[in-house]
């Protein structure tokens, strides 16, 4: 166990006073700008990183890092609270998350999420702290046509395991695929969909178009419905964070498959997002309590969560050793690698392994250190869940808009975002799904390059998706899932005409019911 | 009162100005908005950091400087927001040659020609790389073997700086290569490195750390003569070992890509010379050394008739380039 001895290396080296207070500041600075509208992590790190340059490269990382794993958890903080997410890995998180904090149980909802997050985290570094040689070849071996099929896998695996009616499914991704493909286009260089709107050159920012779905959007669901006039009476106790804490190991299959399904998404560069849509749609499908998902279920926060810091977590390895930012945040830190000296490459493990080694001991003492700060500080905002909807609702359209505002200091953005929340309201009201409309937008550009590319790549023959073990077995698995509703419906049709077969029909017209 | 609070402040900065001929005739007043046309991470925003910090560091102007990053579009949306802010001398905006190659070949809503040059203040330089283990040793091994016509070129984007380059080795080396864009050159160097492409053009600093690796390695340099000397990248090899391409028999003898810097259009002659001014301070200094060498650019300074002179060039060059390969916008 060569490892190991390097990770004790590196614990001497995270485990020094200055070190520990860095991570505490940068986890507190973290959680700054996770809850603040429209600052979010990676706007957070640069802001950061000027202030790092005089810093040793290891001291450095740790802070940003810290910082990193700060705003993360601040980030669902937001989701849970008001339903906006502040990074797209945690739009799975409001699925359940927002129900549960409306439904009173804001305390219980947030502590949960923190601690599936912690473990999430866990296995992450546990991984990279075993796996590190292998994981890199494992990254290696993914060209377009393997991109592509992670990608379609995502996809395919809302359609057949997703909530919501599976063409409706369909039309919200298609959709989304629309808005993504908004802007200047990677393989052909030309400029698409702006309508004569200069500035659109720029394409369609992720958290304009959260913050207008979910945050406008389901105030106006609720000013209509005058659902929320009143305040939550959320208990403010101190024994619910650790009840629910404690509660977690009895949602131990929930855990590790998120964790699992994270991991692998981490490792094969789908990233954070579409693991925690994934194993929010997996968990869904297959949880007893699947059909009560969407209003407040704990695996719902579980799941997500879970999957979410897992992948982020492991996708840094790749970002070490290979150079490929995982999320908008390593890129900034990989930025932050160079400027220090060091080259993010193969040889970093072997030329600076007091660095790497010093980072992922801080992963797991950052860690430990994130989850108890923001445990601490969950019946503050929880407290904030006891403030009236008339006062609430206002900030709610102030945090929005200040937020699209300052992606990137354009009005467009703004008019933009009120404009999701429109769309945000009539899905809601027609019941099409979000989800996948948000997968859709954030990954629906790069799954076309991807597939572009392929397409370049194989001379346009679509023999590239079966030209080798890995990715062939990636599409069948997501043409397995795209076909799984329609299998389903004609099973039931063929199974109508005969009475004798009770049992199955019920089972069917039970399955049904949970796929609307 | 606050109109004359802010007469009073500029005849006062007036006066200062004045009792110290060192100093450019116009100062900043208020923070100065640093626009990288990149996402945060990547090249254009690092140097933009450097400088900021080598500014705040030496405290060079008393103004504090943000850097704010417009990367959509290849870089369109920083260029465009410079177009908007005509006249505005606190928004500087730090790009490549894309400025004036964009608009060449596709509808972006802005032209160089909208912008103010302040200079180029470094330059990057293109290599031809392979796979470590391919059987090549050459450009020329290289170009024989690409003759099947079935070779795979990576690069970053479309119709952009390595694209116009992989078309040039194509017309010199008479082959055909199968370019496939990426976003950017890191996403590039990690396909060659798992053996999904043939070969890329990156910058030094994109595949440094897969040099070290012994993923990938740099056949040639299209410069007209050896990189300098610098410290060993690979345990035999550095930069300045690697042979140039018109040694080799490919025949491209330069081709680089500069870190441009501008202001809006319809600044005073004052105020661009400020900042030419302030980018000349920057580069006198060591850390401005130390990032140089660090990210294994070349330094460069080009401003006035000199930096005009390298765009009509380049922009002359490429409009051939684009007219043969059809990509000119109508």
């Amino acid at each position: 166990m060569d490892n190991l001895g390097e990770l004790l290396h590196g614990f001497t080296i995270a485990v020094t006073l200055p070190h520990l207070a860095l991570m505490v500041v940068g986890v507190l600075l973290g959680i700054l700008v996770g809850v603040l509208p429209g600052l979010g992590a990676p706007n957070g790190v640069s802001l950061l990183l000027p202030l790092t340059f005089g810093m040793q490269p290891v001291s450095a990382i740790i802070l940003l890092s810290c910082m990193y794993w700060g705003a993360l958890f601040g980030g669902s903080v937001t989701s849970i609270l008001f339903n906006i997410p502040g990074e797209p890995s945690s739009v799975a998180t409001t699925f359940d998350g927002y129900p549960m904090a409306r439904d009173g149980r804001p305390t219980t909802a947030l502590a949960t999420a923190f601690g599936s997050a912690a473990f999430g985290a866990l296995v992450g570094v546990i991984l990279i702290t075993f796996l590190a040689s292998w994981v890199a070849q494992v990254a290696l071996a993914f060209g377009p046509a393997e991109y592509f099929a992670v990608y379609f896998l995502a996809f395919a695996s809302f359609v057949g395991m997703g909530g919501g009616a599976p063409i409706k499914t369909v039309v919200a991704l298609a959709i989304g695929f629309a808005i993504a493909a908004i802007g200047i286009d990677t393989v052909s260089g030309s400029v698409r969909l702006t309508m004569g709107v200069d500035e659109l050159v720029k394409g369609v920012n992720f958290v304009v178009a959260v913050m207008g779905l979910f945050g406008i959007g389901e105030l106006l669901v609720a000013v209509e419905e005058e659902f929320h006039a009143r305040a939550v009476s959320s208990k403010i106790d101190w024994r619910e964070v650790f009840r629910a804490v404690g509660r977690l190991p009895r949602h131990s299959i929930a855990l590790l498959r998120s964790a699992a399904i994270g991991c692998w998404m981490g490792i094969t560069p789908g990233g954070p997002t579409a693991a925690s849509f994934m194993s929010y749609g997996i968990a869904r499908r297959f949880s007893r309590r699947g059909r009560y998902f969407g209003t407040g279920e704990v695996e719902g926060i579980i799941s997500p969560e879970t999957a979410d810091h897992a992948a982020g977590t492991s996708a840094l390895l790749p970002m070490l050793s290979l150079g490929i930012p995982g999320s908008a945040t390593a890129a900034v830190m990989m930025g932050g690698l160079m400027i220090w000296g060091l080259n993010p490459g193969p040889m970093l493990f072997v030329d600076q392994k007091d660095f790497v080694w010093g980072l992922i001991a801080s992963m797991y003492v950052g860690n430990i250190v994130a989850v108890a700060l923001v445990l601490l500080t969950v019946p503050v905002f929880a407290a904030l869940m006891r403030i009236p909807f008339v006062i609430i609702a206002p900030l709610i359209v102030i945090i929005c808009v200040v937020g699209a505002y300052s992606v990137s200091n354009s009005y467009l953005d703004v008019v933009m975002m009120l404009g999701f929340g429109i769309v945000g309201y009539l899905f809601k009201k027609l019941f099409y799904p979000l989800a996948p409309l948000v997968l859709a937008i954030v990954i629906g550009d790069k799954a076309e390059d991807a597939f572009r590319q392929s397409m370049l790549m194989s001379r346009g023959s679509l023999g590239i998706f079966f030209a080798n073990k890995l990715v062939t077995c990636l599409v069948v698995a997501g043409i397995a899932l795209l076909l799984l509703p329609l299998v389903l419906q004609l099973a039931h049709l063929f199974r109508k005409p005969a009475p004798s077969t009770d049992e199955t029909t019920t089972q069917a017209t039970a399955r049904q019911k949970v796929t609307i | 009162m606050g109109r004359t609070s802010t007469l009073l402040l500029s005849a006062a900065a007036a006066m200062l100005a004045g009792t110290m001929p060192a100093l450019s005739a116009w100062q900043p007043q208020k923070p100065i908005e640093f626009v990288a046309t990149a996402g945060p991470g990547g090249g254009t925003d690092n140097i933009a950091r450097a400088v900021q910090n080598i500014i705040t560091k030496y405290k060079l102007t008393e103004q504090p400087i943000v850097v704010v990053n417009k990367g959509g579009g290849s870089g369109a949306e920083g260029y465009v927001y410079g177009k908007a802010s005509a006249g505005d001398p606190y928004k500087v905006i730090f790009g490549t040659s894309n400025a004036w190659q964009q608009p060449l070949v596709s509808k972006v809503a802005f032209n160089y020609t909208d912008l103010t040059p302040v200079a180029a203040m470094a330059q990057d330089e293109f290599l031809l790389w392979v796979k470590q283990d391919a059987p090549y040793k050459t450009a020329g091994d290289y170009l024989k073997a690409a003759a099947s016509g079935e070779f795979k070129m990576g690069g970053a984007q479309s119709k952009d700086t390595d694209e116009v380059l992989t078309r040039m080795i194509e017309k010199t080396g008479h082959v055909k290569l199968t370019y496939i864009p990426f976003k950017s050159g890191a996403e590039t160097a990690v396909q060659l490195a798992g053996g999904h492409l043939d070969s890329h053009v990156n910058n030094p600093s994109e595949s440094l750390g897969q040099w070290r690796g012994g993923t990938q390695r740099p056949l040639c340099v299209f410069s007209p003569k050896r990189l300098p000397k610098g410290p060993k990248i690979t345990a035999t090899e550095g930069w300045s070992d690697v042979p140039t391409c018109a040694e080799q028999g490919l025949d491209i003898k330069q081709y680089e890509q500069p870190r441009t810097v501008w202001l809006p259009g319809k600044v005073t002659p004052d105020q661009a010379a400020f900042y030419v001014d302030l980018m000349k301070k920057v580069q006198a200094t060591p850390e401005w050394k130390d990032y140089i060498e660090k990210t294994s650019q070349v330094d460069t300074f080009l401003t006035g008739a000199e930096l005009d002179k390298f765009i009509k060039d380049d922009l002359e060059h490429l409009k051939q380039v684009a007219a043969e390969q059809g990509w000119l916008i109508k």
